[in-house]
């Protein structure tokens, strides 16, 4: 059977070239890395130049980068982070987007749990935020605006430009959360004034269980994990040297590479949202036709569910996500979806598909074949 | 491949059984709600055997939804088939389980639809012909039509949480 893997965004098989930098530091480098002995030291100076590799494709300095176990908990750090640094300042309001990932959207609303007060940002239909509404939401006692610089499932690019600009103007902190466009859009720090990011490994063919945090100098963030007094006292963990290692060969590969890779990707994606919106019968597609990340496609298949879909393509060999209700845990349809005002029936007939540094012209020419069969089997079961 | 779903699951969800229309059904039931992504409509054709009595003599069945609600829809039609009203009338979502060896905990409310779908049907075609309705098929019929309600309020509320924005 094909082995079809179209659901990069999800996670990405890990590169050669990043799994052979990783074996040496599995077999030879096994040391804590705060031991101050000379196999220690060796491990140390591992995650130092990692952590120099890492800044450089952001453009910052070494001293700013904290490692982390995932994206969720550089999220996590940063929101519960920030908010109780500044509610020592007095500070109490946050804002958030409407189409964050779940564990932004979660950490604002277990903040506002413990009296903080969020701000919901809306999106338009493309999943754009409104910049005059960012502006508006902004108040005295605001301390962080807290938006996803590319979107998880519809791939839609934010201006991070323009709402960093904003929030420095106004003494409000800006994080925005790059996991899936780390790597893979330009991001410079300085240039667009971002205090705080997070970025993640697994996401652009490094290893699982690996991710960072950048918070700039002189941004005050209160620890969530308290121990041994690892990165800087604001992450205590035993760093897991080996997958750090693979972070940064995965990120320095990614700098090196993006720009090629991102050109074949954007035509392959541009090729397949055509062949599928021509070919296909009652099909849109979900996210801004520019703005969008290179490598996602999200189509919504009316009178089809997304489920069954799925599951089809996977009898197929073919691998992709879905933001239809039956997938997940409240049996509602992806909240980015509903934030951009799509009705119920086409949230739930949508498909991401995400494709990566593996993918063929002939994978993508196979799965618009399947999917034409598969979109018509199921409408002729369905009401619809 | 360890799946979510068992082998008869599948089975049923990828060739289902009597899909399509009864263009002159004697009845019909539509269950479900798009806004929770499962819709169904259920068609039957009535006939009476030599003993006289109401039997199904046709059954098919149009499904919008996921892998479950589709599998569960082509059970149930492979249930009534060829049996009488009155035994319909008994057909249990339990049973639909059974037949598919399990279902997944989140997904058991999709065999309740198919029962739902039977349900309206006879209740539409006690309704229609007059007759009258048996006790449990009136509350049932109740309970869907409450049950209605509350997931178009549950929406509403979810919408409204979405669009929270404390200025």
């Amino acid at each position: 059977m094909k082995k079809i893997y179209l659901d990069y965004a999800a996670s990405t098989p890990i590169d050669p070239r990043v799994l052979k930098v990783m074996n040496l530091h599995l077999k030879n480098n096994f040391a804590n890395s705060m031991s101050l002995h000379l196999l220690g030291q060796k491990a140390a100076t591992a995650v130092e130049q990692s952590r120099q590799k890492i800044a450089q494709v952001i453009n910052t300095k070494v001293e700013e980068i904290i490692f982390t176990s995932s994206a969720t908990e550089s999220n996590n750090l940063a929101l519960k982070g920030i908010a109780f640094a500044a509610k020592k300042r007095g500070k109490d309001h946050l804002i958030v987007s409407l189409i964050e990932h779940d564990c932004v959207l979660e950490s604002a609303k277990w903040l506002r749990s413990q009296g903080f007060k969020v701000s919901f940002l809306s999106v338009d239909k493309y999943g754009l935020i409104n910049l005059d509404e960012l502006k508006k939401l902004i108040g005295k006692n605001t301390f962080l605006a807290s938006i996803i610089h590319a979107n998880n499932e519809i791939g839609t690019v934010q201006d991070i430009t323009s709402i960093g600009r904003i929030c420095r103007e106004r003494g409000v902190y800006f994080h925005t959360d790059a996991a899936q466009s780390f790597g893979r859009e330009e991001i410079d720090v300085e240039k667009m004034n971002i205090d705080l990011l997070t970025a993640s490994s697994h996401k652009i063919y490094g290893p699982k269980g690996v991710a960072l945090l950048y918070v700039r100098k002189g941004v005050i963030i209160e620890p969530i994990l308290h121990g041994g007094g690892h990165e800087s006292g604001l992450r205590s963990s035993t760093l897991n040297v080996p997958a750090i290692v693979g972070f940064a060969k995965a990120a320095e590969i990614m700098q090196k590479e993006a720009e090629k890779e991102n050109e074949r990707l954007k035509k392959l994606r541009d090729y397949m949202i055509e062949q599928i919106l021509t070919q296909i019968p009652r099909t849109h597609l979900n996210g801004h036709p520019k703005k969008r990340l290179a490598n996602n496609i999200n189509i919504s298949f009316n009178g089809v569910e997304g489920e069954s879909l799925l599951i089809e393509l996977s009898f197929a060999g073919i691998a992709v996500s879905t933001g239809s209700a039956c997938s997940s845990k409240n049996l509602m349809p992806s909240h980015v979806l509903m934030a951009l005002g799509l009705p119920p029936q086409e949230a739930h007939g949508s498909l991401r598909i995400s494709l990566g540094r593996f993918t063929t012209k002939d994978e993508i020419d196979y799965t618009i074949e399947i999917l034409k069969k598969i979109v018509a089997k199921l409408r002729a079961i369905s009401p619809f | 491949m360890k799946s979510l779903y068992t082998k008869q699951t599948l089975k049923h969800f990828r060739s289902p059984h009597n899909f399509g229309e009864i263009k002159d059904a004697d009845t019909i039931g539509e269950v479900g709600n798009i806004v929770c992504g499962d819709v169904m409509t259920l068609y039957l054709k009535i006939d009476k055997n030599k003993k006289g009595e109401e039997i199904i003599s046709d059954v098919k069945f149009k499904t919008y939804g996921c892998v479950a609600a589709i599998a569960t829809s082509s059970v149930i039609t492979d249930l009534v088939k060829g049996k009488t009203v009155k035994e319909a009338l008994k057909i249990s979502k339990e049973e639909i389980v059974k037949k598919l060896k399990g279902l997944p905990p989140i997904k058991i409310h999709c065999s309740v639809l198919a029962t739902e779908a039977l349900a309206e049907a006879l209740y539409q075609y006690f309704l229609k012909n007059k007759k009258k309705i048996p006790l449990k098929l009136l509350k049932k019929h109740e309970i869907i039509e409450r049950s209605k309600n509350v997931i178009e309020e549950r929406y509403q509320q979810w919408i409204k949480l979405q669009k929270m924005i404390d200025k």
